[in-house]
């Protein structure tokens, strides 16, 4: 602290300045992977895979993280996303910037039109009715094989140069540099809104409802909104599927994806955000290192993997960057001081 | 006399079981309301009534002269109705600036605002910050709600429905909980609330009622039983028979 005694006022401003702040290892983190482009050129394809995944896991974090709804079937959007940009490029313009915002707009109303599934009931209806929307776009995108190549997948999708200018290379360069952007663009967004009065609505909401609905916030405006948003990244994380590989497979609707995704959150932490793009690098790394070692047997690992997470305590394991410096952990150990004082 | 909340014919059934029988009541503004009754009188089922969490079967509320029965909670506090939980009822993590920037920002209107950074909503933290120095958690404002000594989440719990800058607080039991150290400074602090708001208070400990109360309205078995002023009550032999005989 400083010398001089600090208003309650600049202390409330303080603080809140500095849970804003930007941390260390979250810069850390945006520099390696800007640095892969160069240490790791023929990686490119599985950073790629990466920063899909790592994008379509924060945007389940935002609303299973923040709002608190559980979903099991969130790779409807994510596939939706897919399909519309593969079909957009195919029939209609084949500029992948226009196609990713096509792409997350549709899979945005998709999410606004499905959100009053979410909004009442339990933790089991959430994830009963969200695995039902998820199971209907799949066998939709199977049927309506004139649009969508049904189970053959859809084929014949040329994307053109990004903005123009910069096409996709073999080595998949560009568009790992495509992928990682619009990441950071869209990770820059969700933190700015976490970190707003909003933000903290949804937090409310999630960790007391009762009381939440006791300080005048009405929930249902809020849950919709956050679903559209978390939809639209989702759309966009697919579509990014879409166009870097030039091929909409039905597999984008399976329901392992979103399993998978649920996965990757529990292992990199829910709730602040970065919990999705850790989860989406262990979960790949580890996925594609034990299909080196046993081909046959990686998802019984994952498999165990899974359980010894849970057992321990997802808290337990998962919260390691608390454990980096200037982060909450070391807050907390501070506050749990300031708290001794108080008492 | 301005009346601040009122009740009409009031009826609330669980089944079989009424647990709020015909009641009508009448609060008048500035009013310091205490709300008694022996344990299963009803009380906690009127306040639910009051704030939106029960619907009532028939009868109504009104609201400084509206009629609010049939909308939901949140639109009740955007009226002007605020309330204090028996049972704390805060957000676990959040640090009491969290929550009453977010008590603050909700009053205000901030709720939906999306691009706004809660650093720069400087009002609202100034006024946050004030209130927590009036509530003697100023100096606990960076700490986990749950790491918190208990008076001090009692405190935070008031704290949050002043925010709301109710013009009818419902004081469900302040102190209930609250070692017996840390007690007189949740009862100066209700005490302390200003004149124009008005208080209804639901309490078992029958000094703080005649303390704090200017009135007293007493429930039995879910009917409002008997009211009047504070001298009225206390002498009344019915009250005395049902439920002061009992305790005091």
């Amino acid at each position: 602290m400083s010398d001089k005694p600090l208003s309650a006022s600049e202390t409330a401003i303080g603080l809140l300045k500095r849970a804003g702040r930007w941390q260390i290892w979250e810069i850390a983190l945006w520099l390696i992977a800007i640095a892969m482009i160069f240490v790791l050129p023929s990686k490119m394809l599985i950073l790629t895979e990466i920063t899909i995944l790592g994008l379509f896991a924060v945007s389940l974090d935002l609303i299973l993280g923040y709002a608190g709804i559980v979903s099991l079937g969130h790779t409807a959007f994510f596939g939706l996303g897919a399909y519309v940009a593969g079909i957009f490029a195919r029939d209609y313009f084949s500029e992948p910037v226009t196609g990713l915002l096509v792409a997350g707009v549709v899979s945005g109303l998709f999410g606004f039109a499905t959100s009053f599934l979410v909004l009442r009931g339990s933790d089991l209806t959430r994830l009963m009715t969200t695995f039902g929307v998820a199971m209907l776009l799949a066998e939709l995108a199977n049927q309506a094989a004139w649009l969508t190549g049904g189970a053959d997948g859809l084929s014949g999708v040329t994307i053109t140069p990004i903005l123009g200018l910069f096409e996709f290379d073999l080595w998949g360069r560009n568009g790992y540099i495509y992928a990682l952007v619009v990441l950071m663009v869209l990770t820059f967004i969700a933190r700015r809104i976490v970190n707003s009065p909003y933000g903290l609505s949804l937090k409310a909401i999630k960790r007391n409802p009762v009381r939440a609905a006791m300080l005048g916030i009405s929930p249902t405006r809020r849950i919709v909104a956050v679903y559209t948003i978390a939809a639209a990244y989702a759309g966009i994380a697919g579509a990014l599927l879409a166009q870097t590989t030039s091929f909409v497979s039905p597999d984008v609707l399976a329901f392992h994806r979103s399993a998978d995704v649920l996965l990757v959150l529990v292992i990199g932490g829910t709730g602040y955000l970065y919990g999705g793009i850790f989860g989406a690098i262990i979960f790949t790394v580890l996925r594609d290192w034990l299909s080196v070692i046993t081909p046959q047997y990686w998802m019984f690992w994952i498999g165990l993997i899974l359980i010894i997470i849970v057992m321990v305590g997802p808290e337990r394991i998962t919260r390691w960057q608390a454990f980096l410096p200037g982060s909450a952990r070391a807050e907390r150990l501070k506050a749990r001081k300031a708290a001794e004082d108080v008492r | 006399m301005t009346v601040a909340l009122e009740t009409r014919n009031l009826v609330k059934r669980f089944g079989g079981f009424t647990a709020t029988n015909d009641v009508t009541l009448s609060v008048r503004q500035g009013a310091r309301h205490a709300l008694i009754g022996p344990n299963g009188a009803g009380k906690t089922t009127l306040i639910n009534l009051l704030t939106g969490v029960l619907a009532p079967n028939s009868g109504q509320i009104l609201l400084s002269g509206e009629e609010i029965s049939r909308l939901p909670t949140h639109a009740r506090v955007g009226r002007g109705l605020s309330r204090t939980f028996q049972i704390n009822q805060l957000f676990g993590d959040f640090t009491p600036l969290d929550s009453m920037m977010l008590a603050i920002g909700e009053r205000e209107g901030h709720g939906g605002m999306a691009w706004r950074q809660l650093s720069r909503d400087r009002a609202v933290a100034d006024e946050a910050a004030a209130l927590l120095q009036r509530f003697r958690l100023a100096d606990a404002m960076g700490v986990a709600t749950t790491l918190l000594p208990y008076g001090k989440q009692r405190l935070l719990e008031i704290a949050l429905a002043i925010a709301a800058k109710p013009k009818v607080l419902l004081l469900d039991e302040p102190a209930a909980g609250v070692p017996e150290e840390e007690r007189h400074e949740v009862l100066s602090l209700v005490r302390e609330l200003p004149a124009d708001v008005t208080v209804v208070l639901i309490e078992h400990d029958m000094d703080l009622v005649f303390s704090f109360a200017d009135r007293i309205s007493v429930l039995a078995q879910g009917a409002l039983f008997a009211e009047g002023t504070v001298a009225e009550i206390s002498k009344d032999p019915q009250v005395k028979a049902i439920y002061l005989g009992e305790d005091a």
